[in-house]
């Protein structure tokens, strides 16, 4: 007997430890799992796919004479693609007809401008009248044009006593609102972004990234340190940002990756802001992990570290996805910071990047720049990542069932996902289903949801029971007072016999 | 009358005296958390409270917590249950008090403290009922409030714990007849101790293992020059 607990119990390891090895197998624990989301505690599970690549461009796919050096950055508007071909010092524009990538333009120079020609240029934005907007990084100007390439005006160093005027303007990403209002990141500037009202005028700064520093780092210099070494170390300075996009409401969503582990486990860090007019960060977090990328690395493999993002996009119904370069991921998340998935590796199969520098949005389709591939990787949404955005988009239009239902679908495909049955289990609240709408928030550990859930729930059953409750008080109030009068009684009656006998 | 009922009571076996004596300690318990000053002098120098019910007070802390991990409602305790350990989790408790009460009896002894180690680990068992008394109910509670009403559920439980660190320190300066002061720099003490205890015994393990190693392969050289 003992020998068979023992070796079913060995059979029991091996059978836990094999599928382990089989993962450890792996140099990076995640390679086995492209598409992938993290349960409430943080693990990461496994999921369908939510994009596939549609196809990948070229040089040669868009039919360019010159092939593409080091581009930087995406830009979309309608059916244009724009690329910033920064080593080539020229802007493309290519279209999209039905899945087909046709080129339309090479963007090298500008009519009327001094000077005519771009200077490794960083970035690109064209406003709804067609003008674009170049951010032209070494010859110190952002420049606009119209859409027959016509200078129209350059945005320059501001000549403010609140830029320091000795350092140089190196304007690195931009983007336009619907104003016309232009707002630069520009290297070495860490007062936030640079604004500039649409006639040209500057008229400061945006946003600015607080500076961080932790107490020990703090007393270590007031207290340890010369005076002379002081001045060799870097002083507390906020940090610039990484990239910046702005949504069609307006807001700015920029990224920040210069920070510490630490920081980003309390959420100091935030590396995703979404910023208003006056530069407040009102990005909302309402999930158990604020929207930081990966949630853990493998120790000792060679990305090892926390999600860096180089660029983010939003989707029209506010969803954002943000560009991890480290290992080369897309993460998405849902206007209430919940992750909607995450996908993306390393490598040079399709679907995987050497250094992916921009992402950007068509429709639903994501657009990736890789910098060192040279190519554009274009991600179509499959049946379960539609599923997704259909379901919110439900919800959001007020269509709850029909969400529910589409959600049902969702966990048909993939068991795992919270969102499913937070979303199933709201449907069901509003069509005061209570209990069943608990099981769902129970599920997905939706705390907030559920105690509203419950509360109805109390209130239906109490109101229900209303009068075993009031009889069950009432015995509970009555009976004991009843019965010690009348145990008291039954001694007087007794007492009263007693005498009687001894008489 | 008296007469009759006294061949009943001196029928009293041991047994049952002992049974009689082990629930008075056990309901001293009560006694104890609401007047502690006067509780934790007759605890100790009186011998009102027993070891029985220390240690019975120590299994139903660890049955409590592991209750209240398992059972109270999710929106209260976020509580992984597929990952946790009971076993580890409540050795992970009781190795703690234990090294604790062990570090004090070690310098309190040194500095004319009177309570011998029995006396303090009795102490400490007996300042755990609070949390007994207050975390089992806060169980069912916690099944029939939702989310909105955690401020309840929150207080209850701190009251629980502090209610609990108070009687810990009133039981150390009662069974050592300490002044507060005194007990105060003995608790800062009696963590450090603790501490020169662990690395005591990872030192202890770590020759001990060496020793035992040593042997070992003396035993396999020996085997396989015989053969």
């Amino acid at each position: 007997m003992k020998t068979a607990i023992r070796i079913l119990s060995l059979a029991l390891a091996a059978a836990l430890l094999l599928p382990m090895t089989l993962v450890l197998a792996d140099g990076d624990g995640f390679s086995s799992a492209y598409t992938y989301n993290y349960d409430y505690w943080g693990e990461l599970r496994e999921s369908p796919d939510a994009y596939r690549v549609d196809q990948v461009l070229y040089s040669g796919t868009l039919g360019l004479d010159t092939p593409m050096r080091r581009p930087q950055s995406l830009f979309v508007i309608g059916d244009d693609l724009y690329i910033c071909d920064t080593g080539n010092n020229r802007i493309l524009q290519a279209r999209r007809e039905g899945q087909k990538f046709s080129f339309v333009r090479t963007i090298d120079h500008v009519e009327g401008a001094q000077p005519a020609t771009f200077n490794a240029p960083s970035d690109m934005a064209v406003d709804e009248d067609g003008n674009i907007y170049v951010s032209d990084t070494n010859n110190n100007r952002v420049v606009m044009m119209d859409k027959d390439l016509r200078f129209v005006r350059d945005y320059t160093k501001p000549q403010d006593t609140t830029f320091d005027q000795k350092l140089s303007f190196l304007p690195n990403k931009i983007v336009v609102d619907s104003s016309g209002r232009v707002f630069v990141l520009a290297t070495n500037v860490n007062k936030g972004l640079v604004k500039y009202e649409a006639d040209g005028a500057f008229t400061g700064f945006i946003g600015a990234n607080k500076a961080t520093y932790n107490l020990w780092d703090y007393m270590w210099k007031s207290f340890f340190t010369t005076k002379e070494q002081r001045a060799q170390q870097a002083s507390f300075v906020p940090t610039e940002y990484e990239n910046v996009y702005i949504d069609h409401d307006g807001f700015i969503y920029a990224t920040n990756t210069v920070f510490s582990e630490y920081d980003l486990k309390f959420d100091v860090a935030k590396p995703i802001r979404r910023l208003n007019s006056i530069g407040d960060d009102i990005l909302i977090k309402n999930d158990r992990y604020p929207p930081i990328g990966d949630l853990q690395w493998t120790e000792g493999s060679l990305d090892y570290g926390p999600s860096k993002f180089r660029d983010i996009t939003v989707l029209d119904n506010d969803i954002y996805i943000a560009l991890d370069g480290i290992r080369g991921r897309l993460f998405g998340y849902d206007p209430q910071g919940i992750m909607l998935w995450a996908f993306g590796t390393k490598g040079n199969s399709a679907g995987a990047f050497l250094s992916a520098r921009s992402v950007e949005h068509m429709g639903r389709d994501l657009l990736v720049l890789d910098e060192n591939e040279n190519s554009i990787t274009v991600f179509t949404p499959t049946d379960y990542g539609n599923l997704i955005y259909l379901a919110s988009d439900q919800y959001l239009k007020g269509d709850y069932e029909g969400s529910a239902d589409t959600w049902r679908q969702v966990l048909r495909l993939n068991a795992n996902y919270n969102l499913a049955f937070i979303g199933i289990g709201r449907s069901l609240m509003r069509q005061e289903q209570y209990s069943e709408a608990m099981e769902y928030f129970k599920m997905a550990h939706d705390r907030e949801n559920y105690g509203r859930a419950y509360r109805y729930y109390r209130k239906e059953v109490v109101e229900k029971n209303i009068v075993w409750i009031v009889v069950i008080l009432g015995c509970l109030l009555i009976i004991p007072p009843v019965l010690r009068q009348v145990k008291k009684s039954k001694m007087e009656v007794e007492a009263y016999e007693h005498r009687q006998i001894a008489h | 009358m008296s007469t009759d009922k006294l061949p009943i009571e001196s029928a009293v076996t041991p047994r049952k005296a002992a049974w009689q004596r082990y629930k008075a300690t056990l309901r001293y318990g009560l006694y104890v958390i609401l007047h502690p000053f006067d509780g934790f002098w007759d605890l100790v120098h009186e011998k009102r409270g027993s070891l029985a019910a220390a240690h019975t007070f120590l299994a139903l802390f660890l049955i409590t917590y592991v209750l209240k991990l398992m059972l109270t409602n999710f929106q209260f305790i976020s509580a992984p249950i597929q990952y946790i350990n009971i076993y580890e989790r409540c050795a992970s408790l009781v190795f703690p008090f234990l090294v604790l009460c062990l570090a004090n009896w070690s310098l309190s002894t040194l500095f004319d403290g009177k309570g011998h180690f029995k006396d303090i680990y009795m102490a400490m068992c007996y300042a755990l009922v609070p949390y007994i008394l207050i975390q089992l109910p806060l169980i069912l509670i916690s099944n029939v409030i939702s989310y909105d009403e955690a401020s309840y559920y929150n207080v209850l439980m701190s009251v629980s714990i502090i209610w609990c660190l108070f009687l810990a320190f009133v039981g150390l300066m009662q069974v050592h007849d300490y002044t507060p002061g005194k007990t105060l720099i003995f608790i800062v003490a009696t963590i450090f101790g603790a501490l020169v205890i662990l690395f005591l015994i990872l030192v202890f393990f770590s020759l001990l293992s060496d020793a035992v190693g040593y042997f070992v392969s003396l035993y396999r050289e020996i085997v396989f020059r015989l053969y």
